[in-house]
């Protein structure tokens, strides 16, 4: 069973990090678009 | 796409929830492995999405080549990217999967070999597109995703035509699933497949949003490096 839960949590575990790393691209995003706006 | 975004990410948690469900509770459990062979709705639906995802990177690298549609190439990045995660879950749950059954973690078989080779050839992909600032970078990015597609065919056949380690497919390959298993199959097939377009979506936006920014900083920095002071 462990093997079992090991896999499923891995799967989780890469798909969360990759929804982290696109959100902080998002919020990084954001900031340069908030700059750009002060800027003008 | 802003509109069925919701809607899609509404069905995508009922069919992740319904889907692990069914693969941890529902589903039979398989009489020669046990409750590890239910590692298998995770790994063959992951796999299908992978397959899927780099052939729509192989779309959209072949319009970017024929049209040069700044678009195009976002998508191709976008769809590289989904196809490495689910690949690298590939990967990491087939070993998990194989060392209870097995009894070893890895072997150099041709279908895990390939499988491997077909990860590092979108990993180049991506660092490629990452790290290279010439103005020809999509245009050889492109060309890297053909070659790199022709490797999902043989990742795909190799267990068809060759004796390996890796069992025969279960589905059109003469094997046999009982229809509950099945039922769960496709239930996290159709689960991983809204996730990943979904995310395949957001990445697609970014990038498109990300270039526009850069292209206002260029702009901007070219006035202010132009108005007189």
């Amino acid at each position: 069973m462990s093997y079992l839960y090991a896999a499923y949590i891995a799967t989780w575990a890469i798909h969360i990090c990759y929804l982290a790393y696109l959100l902080r691209r998002y919020a990084r995003l954001r900031a340069q678009i908030e700059e750009l706006k002060r800027e003008r | 796409m802003k509109r069925v975004f919701p809607i899609l990410a509404i069905l995508t948690a009922v069919l992740l929830t319904y889907g692990l469900y069914g693969a941890l509770i529902a589903a039979p459990t398989e009489k020669t492995m046990g409750d590890v062979q239910r590692i298998f709705y995770y790994h063959v639906p992951s796999a299908w999405t992978a397959f899927t995802f780099f052939f729509l990177n192989l779309v959209a690298s072949v319009v970017y080549l024929l049209r040069r549609n700044p678009k195009a190439d976002a998508l191709a990045l976008a769809a590289a990217e989904v196809g490495v995660v689910f690949c690298t879950v590939v990967l990491v749950t087939g070993p998990i999967w194989a060392r209870p059954v097995w009894g070893i973690w890895w072997t150099w078989d041709l279908r895990l070999t390939l499988t491997l080779v077909l990860w590092l050839i979108y990993v180049s992909y991506l660092v490629l597109r990452r790290f290279s600032s010439s103005g020809q970078t999509p245009v050889l990015a492109a060309v890297l995703a053909i070659f790199g597609a022709l490797d999902v065919p043989l990742v795909y056949f190799s267990i068809w035509f060759f004796r390996t380690q890796h069992p025969q497919p279960v589905i059109g390959g003469g094997g046999s699933i009982d229809p509950r298993m099945l039922h769960v199959l496709l239930i996290n097939w159709a689960a991983f497949s809204c996730f990943a377009i979904l995310v395949c979506w957001s990445r697609y936006h970014l990038e498109v949003l990300s270039r526009e920014v850069e292209e206002t900083q260029a702009l901007e920095s070219l006035l202010e490096s132009g108005s007189p002071r």
